[in-house]
């Protein structure tokens, strides 16, 4: 009782008298930049997979090479899912000569996600349309009208029915889903299908279940859906639709959590140096209650207990002030996110109160249990200080409440370890430098004189203190340089993934006597001559000695990828955006003997190891060969990929068609159609509208990013506060001392300024070579970008932090100076 | 032990407290003797550094001795550990301090309030508005020590000293922080209290005017006390 009475007693009057506000300033920083980055990815993923969805015309699709079960369709819509139905297949259309097309028959809710657009000439623009073709009526690809010379009108011969062409096709939402489809295209309305009798018990025909609706209940269905999984019946999502999207989204949310995790460091050293100056601000009211007969452990409880409250109470605020960040910023945003967003989950809430807890626990206790080992004596005699604070025990509470934070923020094991190796190596150097240099400075304290050697004397008289100051201070500029390197180069080497000039257009099918004609008509356009490279369709039948099986992967995407084609090729060189991560690329070019280079994530996905034998299946072939290196993939590049390349020796002598991509510019469009009358059996793919698409991730991302870093910002101001706060307690005696020994105003306020330049040109060159350091790791390592040494970031690093750090700290210091000594001496 | 050392409300036998420095063991109290009665006021003298205070943290049990006995309202304080002290300390013993130590966050009644609270005092708020009112403060109850003049943060202080009605009050230069006026109030107003209370007040000072109005003055000199006349 009298424990909860004290210690309620005590914290509302601390809250009270601002004694806690440094604390509860990075506190609240912290739980808000948890909670709004909570907020802020729960939702923008929402929505970013709600983009997602467009590109494969729902938010789940379920695929099967048989009839689908009436369970599936059923489920959903007692669920009150929406559902669509697709069904498609290849068959031949009979003009002036017989043509092989891919039919798409679509009942009237396709497509439930983006829009379908056609065109009612060849000549004329693009218009939306919500729904396919009415009965009796088909849409067709442009090429089919060239290759059948026909026009818009005329009926088409489809099995046993007629049916009239009423416009051109120009982009279906899940079109990318067939991208190296060589027949051209056909939509029609299922209702027409029976009518054609192409379909029968023994036909090829894949069938589709589009669904979509409320991201609660999809997540419930696709739960359920993966449970019925076979080797025939594939489930994708919206953020499997296309690598080149989830690469985005990756990055995306990788800089987010980056940027939380850099904000909860400078905070916990807010929290870690505004701890340190509540010891100092307390050591007195410990000693008088241990005095009065307090006894150690209700002191212990009474300060853990009124710590334990102040976290909850500032974790809380700290949610607040991240939800209304958040709500904020979509408020301001709407137009612009342009759909609407589900609801914040309440997930973030306790995510952000229990990181502010454990932050305050892990930096804040340490002090605290120094706190209560205060002796009553001190009451009686001020010269005794406080007790030493246990390093051994700092540095692990600390380091324990990083680690459980790191971890669990990084949302992935590998990527939390490795930034907790980095944190904490970056850490124990910026201690260690920090220390030698104080230890430097003490050398040269003898050999200056007068303000100089005052100054620098102060540094290394409170060497604990100053070790403390100027790590906080480096945290603090550390923070802000990075802000700058991430800020600047990194996110802008991100928008430089998808440069202007990507390529937006895909000339696939293109046939090897093809290839040298198209170059020539290329060129002739004045387009620069692209890259082509042979493709190969092949079925993966065996990895190692174990045979491939699609229904042995518990992994849906592994067995979908198991089960399906593969398109490979084979190159003397790998291309220009690959980069090797594990072995080596066959040197001696196309004289290699037969090998494979695998795309890394495929390689994890389906479980290939280097070295590993390979066999495909081509045109009834068996072609084998090792893994002899793995490759990482820039998919947002745009450029043309392969998850699998082979040495020219293994596939040179198989038939190929051959794949390019370019970029044309949107007043040349016409060079399309013109390429399409002149080769009409090359599929031409505009992917202008994915492109726009990733462009928009990047976008929002940076600006999520951007947003987040404002309070890393603000968290890296505070620490700075707090750095200059901690040794106030100190000087304010000392000072007294000095000038009751006659030293003046303008004497004290020159050490000060030596002092805090010091300290800020110290901190200023640790952090310029951190930021350097961390930005090259992060670039290299995480997010596989290009990166730059910053000469100017020294620049500002150093002398930048020399003179704020100078002014602010002897700003902040100089009412010491204009108070009467002798109050600072008798401790009022 | 004579009936009157058993009767003392704090006593110390062959007290000795050393400490080594730089230049070695320095000796600051050599096998001292002393024992305080209830309801006495005895005034300990001395010039600086030659251990008033040590000796006053030792008999109220903040500091471990170096050899000896110390004994508080029937206890041998030196032989319990610093939790078993406080435990001891909790409304037995008050402290009135040169430098007044009120808790700066706490208003001059919580601060009054909090030893009675420490030793769960049922009518702990009554006997702090008492306690104020005995030193004329029940007008400044809900300021805080900052809006205080010295002598106001020395009277609280008295009034929390004497608010849990202690055995034995310890006073260490109560008036060392004040001027001559507000000195002397202080001092009328510690010996008031010491009256009404009953309890018995040791008090380290360098006032002789202090000291004269004590009922016993002892002087310290080479770690040992001697009697003043």
């Amino acid at each position: 009782m009298t424990t909860w009475r004290l210690t309620l007693r005590l914290l509302r009057r601390d809250w009270r008298s601002g004694e806690l506000s440094v604390l509860a300033a990075a506190l609240v920083l912290t739980v808000a930049a948890i909670t709004a980055v909570g907020f802020f990815t729960d939702r923008v993923e929402a929505t970013l997979h709600r983009q997602g969805s467009e590109l494969i015309a729902a938010d789940l699709v379920l695929e099967s090479a048989r009839p689908l079960a009436e369970t599936f369709a059923a489920r959903a819509q007692a669920q009150g899912l929406r559902i669509a139905q697709t069904l498609e297949f290849r068959s031949v259309v009979q003009g002036e000569r017989p043509q092989l097309v891919l039919m798409k028959a679509v009942d009237a809710a396709y497509p439930l996600r983006g829009q379908l657009r056609i065109r009612s000439a060849l000549d004329a623009s693009d218009q939306a349309v919500a729904a396919g073709p009415p009965v009796g009526e088909v849409w067709v690809e442009s090429r089919l009208l060239r290759l059948l010379n026909i026009r818009i009108g005329e009926s088409l011969n489809i099995g046993a029915t007629r049916l009239r062409i009423g416009a051109i096709l120009s982009a279906e939402p899940d079109q990318s889903r067939a991208f190296f489809n060589i027949a051209p295209r056909v939509l029609m309305n299922r209702a027409d299908l029976d009518a054609t009798g192409l379909i029968g018990p023994v036909s090829r025909v894949t069938q589709r279940l589009l669904i979509a609706g409320a991201v609660s209940e999809i997540d419930t269905y696709r739960a359920w859906a993966s449970t019925q999984l076979n080797a025939a019946l594939t489930l994708t999502a919206a953020r499997d639709a296309r690598p080149e999207f989830s690469a985005a989204l990756e990055r995306a949310s990788r800089f987010l959590h980056l940027a939380t995790l850099v904000t909860l460091l400078v905070a916990g050293a807010a929290i870690a140096l505004a701890s340190q100056r509540l010891v100092e601000r307390q050591t007195d009211t410990v000693a008088v209650m241990r005095c009065l007969g307090a006894p150690r452990h209700l002191v212990l409880r009474v300060l853990i207990g009124r710590l334990v409250l102040f976290g909850l109470a500032a974790s809380l605020l700290g949610c607040l002030v991240g939800w209304l960040g958040q709500a904020g910023l979509f408020a301001a945003l709407d137009d612009w996110i342009g759909v609407e967003l589900p609801p914040a989950s309440p997930a973030p809430l306790l995510v952000g109160l229990a990181t502010g807890l454990i932050a305050l626990l892990g930096f804040a206790v340490p002090p605290l249990l120094q706190l209560a080992q205060v002796t009553p004596l001190r009451a009686l005699r001020r010269d005794l200080g406080t007790p030493r604070l246990s390093a051994a025990l700092t540095l692990s509470a600390a380091g324990a409440a990083l680690a459980l934070l790191i971890l669990w923020q990084a949302h992935d094991l590998e990527l939390g370890l490795k930034l907790l190796g980095g944190v904490l190596a970056t850490l124990l150097a910026l201690i260690g430098s920090v220390l030698l240099l104080v230890q430097f400075a003490g050398r040269l304290t003898g050999r200056v004189r007068g303000v100089w050697r005052l100054g620098l004397a102060a540094l290394t008289r409170r060497s604990a203190t100053a070790v403390l100051q100027i790590s906080g201070f480096g945290i603090g500029i550390l923070a802000l340089l990075l802000l700058a390197v991430v800020r600047v180069d990194l996110l802008e080497a991100w928008r430089e993934t998808v440069p202007e000039g990507a390529p937006n257009y895909f000339l696939t099918t293109i046939q090897p006597a093809d290839v040298a004609p198209l170059q020539a008509f290329l060129s002739e356009a004045g387009i620069a001559a692209p890259l082509l490279y042979p493709m190969i369709t092949a079925r993966l039948t065996q990895i190692g000695d174990r045979a491939v099986e699609p229904s042995a992967y518990p992994n849906p995407r592994a067995a979908r990828l198991a089960s399906r084609e593969f398109n490979l090729s084979y190159g003397a060189e790998p291309q220009a955006d690959n980069r090797i991560v594990a072995g080596t690329w066959w040197s001696e070019g196309a004289e290699a003997a037969p090998q494979f280079s695998v795309e890394r994530g495929i390689a994890e996905t389906l479980g290939m190891q280097l070295g590993e034998t390979l066999t495909f299946s081509v045109a009834g072939r068996t072609v084998t060969g090792p893994i002899t290196s793995l490759r990482e993939v820039r998919w947002d590049s745009f450029n043309v990929n392969f998850f699998v390349v082979a040495s020219p020796a293994l596939l040179q002598q198989e038939a190929a068609s051959y794949i390019t991509s370019l970029y044309l510019p949107a007043a040349r469009e016409g060079v399309i159609a013109e390429l399409n009358r002149r080769f009409p059996s090359v599929a031409t793919l505009d992917v202008e509208a994915l492109i726009d698409q990733v462009r928009a991730v990047i976008e929002r991302g940076v600006m999520a990013v951007e947003y987040v870093f404002l309070f890393t910002l603000a968290a890296g101001l505070l620490v700075m506060y707090a750095g200059l706060q901690a040794s106030l307690e100190q000087r304010r005696r000392e000072h007294g001392i000095l000038r009751t020994l006659g030293a003046g105003r303008r004497t004290l306020l020159t050490s000060l300024a030596v002092e805090f330049t010091a300290v800020g040109v110290l901190a200023g060159l640790l952090a310029s070579v951190f930021a350097e350091a961390t930005g090259w790791l992060l670039a290299t390592q995480l997010f596989e970008l290009d990166f730059q040494l910053n000469p100017a970031l020294w620049l500002i690093g150093v002398l930048g932090s020399g003179v704020v750090i100078g002014l602010a700290g002897t700003v902040a210091t100089y009412p010491l100076l204009i108070h009467p000594p002798l109050r600072e001496l008798r401790g009022g | 032990m004579s009936d009157q050392a058993a009767t003392a409300v704090s006593r110390a036998s062959g007290l000795s407290k050393h400490v080594t420095g730089p230049a070695g063991r320095l000796t600051i109290l050599a096998g001292l003797e002393l024992a305080i009665h209830a309801g006495e006021a005895v005034a300990i003298l001395g010039a600086s550094g030659s251990g008033k205070s040590t000796l006053l943290g030792l008999l109220a049990g903040l500091d471990d001795p170096s050899a000896g006995e110390v004994w508080l309202c029937g206890q041998r304080v030196d032989q319990l550990d610093e939790d078993g002290r406080a435990a001891l300390r909790a409304g037995r013993v008050g402290f009135v301090f040169q430098n007044f130590q009120l808790l700066p966050t706490l208003t001059a009644r919580e601060n009054v309030l909090l030893p009675l609270e420490l030793t769960g005092t049922p009518d702990a708020d009554r006997r702090a508005d008492a306690a104020l009112e005995r030193v004329g403060l029940s007008t400044r109850m809900g300021h805080y020590p900052r809006q205080l003049s010295g002598g106001e943060q020395q009277r609280v202080a008295i009034a929390r000293a004497y608010a849990p009605h202690p055995a034995v009050l310890f006073a260490d230069e109560p008036t060392g922080n004040l001027d001559q006026t507000t000195g002397e109030h202080i001092i009328d107003l510690l010996l008031e209290q010491r009256h009404s209370s009953g309890a018995a007040l040791v008090l380290v000072t360098h006032d002789p005017r202090l000291a004269e109005r004590c009922d016993r003055r002892l002087q310290m000199r080479d770690g040992r006390l001697e009697p003043l006349q």
